[in-house]
């Protein structure tokens, strides 16, 4: 076959000769070393990718952890803190009722698109959200923007919440002021949110006419936001390229930054799906950081040489009880028992990474409106048992959901902390049966809907105010707890519409001690998240927000 | 031959539409919906029922089918929950890099296991025989998933030999023209591009190539052993006849046709087996994305998706029909 055979060999030698071209390119390109490590380009490791590249329709993570670098807020916290400190405004201030908010601006911004920053830039930002129509009022996009300014100029779906943005006014080229129809516990922390990040004009213009093609049906983010080139704002990196295909965004280095330049001059941020993955990613030198590093790899990675620093604490876990589900838990002698009956010290001794902390409230210490009164259960199975008795509910038997397959900063290990929280019950005489699920959905589905008699779940607040925790649970009925207490709800709410600072605190206190007499759940505790970069790498200040900037970081 | 394609292509409809009910019942009957995943710890009963009526998804079933089958006809997947892009979208941009994972671990499996096979085969007994029915049998036993992370491990993260995960190396420009990276780099002219593409490549391919290498090696190895004792063959070599000419037209050619068939199979299955694989190394495919979907219940993703490999199964066993009709022309006449 004399055919088959030549062309055998010229197949053969085609690809040879591809093989050898190809690995003398590759040894050129090695040679410039860009492997993860080059001192150009900093990488980071994200657990998942960014939804979009406009911050306001996002309230996830991910999304902010990129568009943070590339867009500021009016405040912002101080770095490393959970302070609110002057953003894109210098200095900001409210009269006594809270429904009229003035900023000074920071002068001598620019956008990356080259149009400069002033009040009016800070306006058409408000009143691009505020009159945002159809699929946009869809929580599922504005989430943010609803919860800190309730709905739109015309809302169009009922239930969409009542506006309280009222206006916003350039007084002069510096100052802009905002006004709201109530006063909200939501400010002025809301003004430090990502999602109420400002944009250039220029950008709105070209985002605002993509508003009308938008259709009701089903949620599609608009084109803008998914490739870079339209989105500027005013921070120390652009975005330049996402690659959907590779999982990559693509920052560089704004040279006309108002404030301290970043230091690296590339900023990518590549998907990596599995917290093992990114693991090893580092390991092999392809990253320069990651985050949700598991509590177990901390020593590990240390002992190596990395950097490891862990956040300060402003998270809360806890344990949920849901009184709808199970009428032994409308009792409150059954919910002091179960409160009594876990030993949280031991738990997070033994489970949380150093730096965590027992909560005695639904609210890490570190939120002002933490309160030194509330009533406290400590570790005491006899205790528990004897409430029990007292109860008559010698043979309680509970169902308990807990999560797989899941780290979340509050949470470290589902399933070891279940198992803690199982034997101490179980001393204390409650049978337990053990409900083991997937996270999402059918794990957030299944506490959503009560149906669990006991859960645990938590969650890391967005800015420094205790609404933004109690609030997310306890502001009125919720089928996940299954209760109503008007004493509880109208401690929570008082604090939520007070202006004044100092008076919020102390109701906040008071709130806090309502519900701890009450007691709808346990709160178990508060632990610090921990994030890894490479040997060479100086980190940047890690945030309680896990707000991370990273313009801060560096190479050794 | 024009009208057996016909006849299959059309055979194609009632298979879609039987497979698009079962998978409507199916999804229904799945705990959880794509509220809760968008929403997270906060999702409150009201915001729940907010996203279900922006979605659609409170409304019966049968309007919910009907709505999907009529943007079928209109070519429109809908668009996916988890990144708010429509379905076609994604699988354009994700297909790509599944099938350069699934034809170079093909390409593995064919080219290492039908030698090995028919090595084996004529050295029946020998080392080499019994090295390959047992280097099969492991091959076949090891999850995918297992053997990935053991090769990612060893050969990338203690060696240092190959990229921990992705397609390309972080920040290489490479230009993209049809989203097959090894093919547009030789393409453009960027074989850099190329080369990092089949090193970011070799490890998952591996890693997939497991299953129809050893498939390949049994089937080649039980088939050659068939044919080596037919009548032909001995009468071929009792002839006198060129050995090369005996092992190509006589022997192969007829042990082949059972391996076609296998290959054609195999590559579909392959599908389902780059879901993990991608996963273990990050590769961007439709594999993890399909990973995502499933936790994120994007329905009209996964329905897509679904359709999609019914489909590929359908032609490849059509092309596999085709392919042994050119092998073995008995196949034609009948």
């Amino acid at each position: 076959m004399p055919a088959f055979k030549s062309r055998a060999v010229k197949v053969i030698t085609a690809a040879v000769a591809v093989g050898l071209v190809a690995t003398g390119c590759a040894s050129e390109r090695d040679k410039d070393g860009d492997k993860g490590g080059d001192k150009d380009t900093f990488v980071f490791g994200a657990p998942g990718d960014p939804g979009s590249l406009d911050p306001a329709l996002a309230s996830d993570g991910e999304t902010f952890r990129v568009t943070r670098q590339a867009f500021e807020a009016l405040l912002e916290h101080e770095s490393g803190g959970s302070e609110l400190v002057g953003g894109l405004a210098e200095k900001w201030s409210s009269n006594p009722e809270g429904t009229v908010w003035t900023f000074n601006l920071r002068q001598g911004v620019k956008f990356h698109d080259g149009e400069a920053f002033n009040a009016a830039a800070v306006c058409a930002n408000y009143e691009h959200w505020f009159n945002w129509k159809g699929t946009y009022q869809s929580s599922a996009v504005s989430y943010y923007w609803q919860t800190i300014m309730g709905g739109f100029k015309a809302n169009e779906d009922k239930e969409t919440p009542k506006a309280n943005y009222k206006s916003c006014t350039a007084k002069d080229e510096n100052t802009a002021v905002i006004e709201v129809n109530e006063p909200s516990a939501n400010l002025p922390g809301g003004f430090s949110l990502q999602a109420l990040a400002i944009h250039s004009p220029k950008s709105l213009e070209e985002y605002a006419k993509q508003d009308a093609t938008a259709k009701g049906d089903a949620i599609t983010y608009p084109e803008y936001s998914q490739v870079a080139g339209t989105v500027a704002g005013t921070g120390p990196y652009r975005i330049m390229k996402w690659n959907k295909g590779n999982k990559e965004v693509s920052l560089e280095r704004f040279d006309d930054y108002w404030g301290d330049k970043a230091k690296v001059k590339n900023l990518v941020f590549r998907t990596i799906d599995t917290e093992e993955g990114r693991r090893q990613a580092l390991q092999a030198g392809d990253i320069d950081g990651y985050d949700l590093v598991a509590p177990a790899d901390i020593k590990t990675l240390e002992g190596a040489g990395f950097n490891v620093p862990t956040r300060d604490v402003f998270n809360l876990f806890y344990l949920g009880m849901s009184q709808e589900k199970n009428p032994a838990l409308k009792k409150p002698a059954v919910r002091q028992a179960i409160a009594h009956a876990i030993d949280r010290e031991n738990l997070v001794k033994t489970q949380l990474p150093e730096g965590g902390k027992v909560a005695t409230q639904f609210m890490p210490d570190t939120v002002a409106g933490h309160s030194d009164k509330v009533k406290q259960y400590p570790f005491d199975t006899a205790k528990a048992k004897s409430l029990l008795a007292g109860a008559k509910e010698e043979d309680l038997s509970l169902d308990f959901c807990y999560p797989t397959e899941v780290t979340r900063p509050y949470m470290p290990a589902p399933q070891d902390l279940f198992e803690l929280m199982k034997a101490d019950l179980e001393r204390a005489g409650i049978k337990l049966t053990p409900k083991p699920m997937k996270w999402a959905p059918d794990y957030l589905d299944a506490t959503e809907a009560g149906s669990c008699s006991l859960h645990m779940l938590g969650w890391t607040g967005d800015f420094n105010d205790g609404y933004n925790f109690i609030g997310t649970w306890f502001a009125g009925y919720d089928k996940q707890w299954g209760f109503k207490d008007p004493k509880v709800f109208a401690a929570v709410k008082a604090g939520s519409v007070e202006a004044d600072p100092a008076k919020r605190t102390e109701l906040y206190k008071k709130a806090n001690e309502a519900i701890m007499e009450y007691l709808p759940g346990v709160p178990l505790s508060s632990s610090p998240p921990a994030i890894a970069f490479g040997k060479n790498v100086n980190p940047p200040n890690v945030s309680p927000l896990t707000q991370e900037n990273f313009a801060e970081v560096s190479f050794k | 031959m024009l009208r057996l394609v016909v006849r299959r292509l059309l055979q194609l409809i009632p298979t879609l539409l039987g497979l698009s009910v079962l998978l409507f019942l199916w999804l229904n009957r799945l705990p959880g919906g794509p509220a809760s995943a968008i929403l997270g710890e906060r999702a409150t009963e009201a915001e729940v029922a907010r996203i279900n009526r922006a979605l659609g998804l409170d409304q019966p079933l049968h309007v919910q089918y009907g709505r999907f089958l009529k943007r079928i006809f209109e070519l429109d997947l809908g668009t996916s929950t988890q990144t708010g892009q429509p379905v076609w979208d994604e699988f354009v941009l994700r297909f790509p890099a599944t099938v350069e994972l699934s034809l170079a671990a093909i390409l593995i499996a064919v080219a290492v296991g039908i030698p090995l096979g028919y090595l084996a085969a004529r050295r029946r007994g020998g080392w080499l025989d019994v090295a390959a029915v047992s280097g099969s049998l492991v091959g076949i036993c090891i999850p995918v998933f297992f053997l990935a992370l053991l090769l990612k491990g060893v050969f990338a993260v203690n060696l240092g030999l190959f990229p921990t995960f992705g397609r390309l190396t972080t920040g290489l420009d490479a230009t993209s023209v049809t989203g097959f990276a090894v093919f547009d780099g030789i393409l453009t002219g960027e074989f850099d591009a190329s080369w990092d593409a089949i090193m970011h490549l070799v490890l998952p391919a591996l890693a997939l190539s497991s299953i129809p290498l050893a498939v390949i090696v049994r089937m080649t190895r039980a088939s050659v052993l068939e044919v080596l004792g037919e009548d032909y063959v001995r009468t071929a070599e009792s002839k006198g006849l060129e050995r090369r000419t005996v092992r190509g037209r006589h022997i192969l050619r007829n042990a082949l046709l059972p391996v076609v068939t296998a290959v054609g199979l195999l590559t579909g299955s392959l599908l389902s087996g780059a879901v993990l694989t991608e996963s273990v190394f990050s590769f961007g495919g439709i594999g993890s994305f399909i990973r995502t979907a499933i936790d994120a219940r994007d329905y009209p993703v996964l329905v897509g998706f679904i359709m999609f490999i019914a489909m590929v199964y359908v032609l490849i066993n059509l092309l596999v029909d085709l392919a042994y009709s050119v092998i073995d022309p008995r196949v034609r006449v009948h």
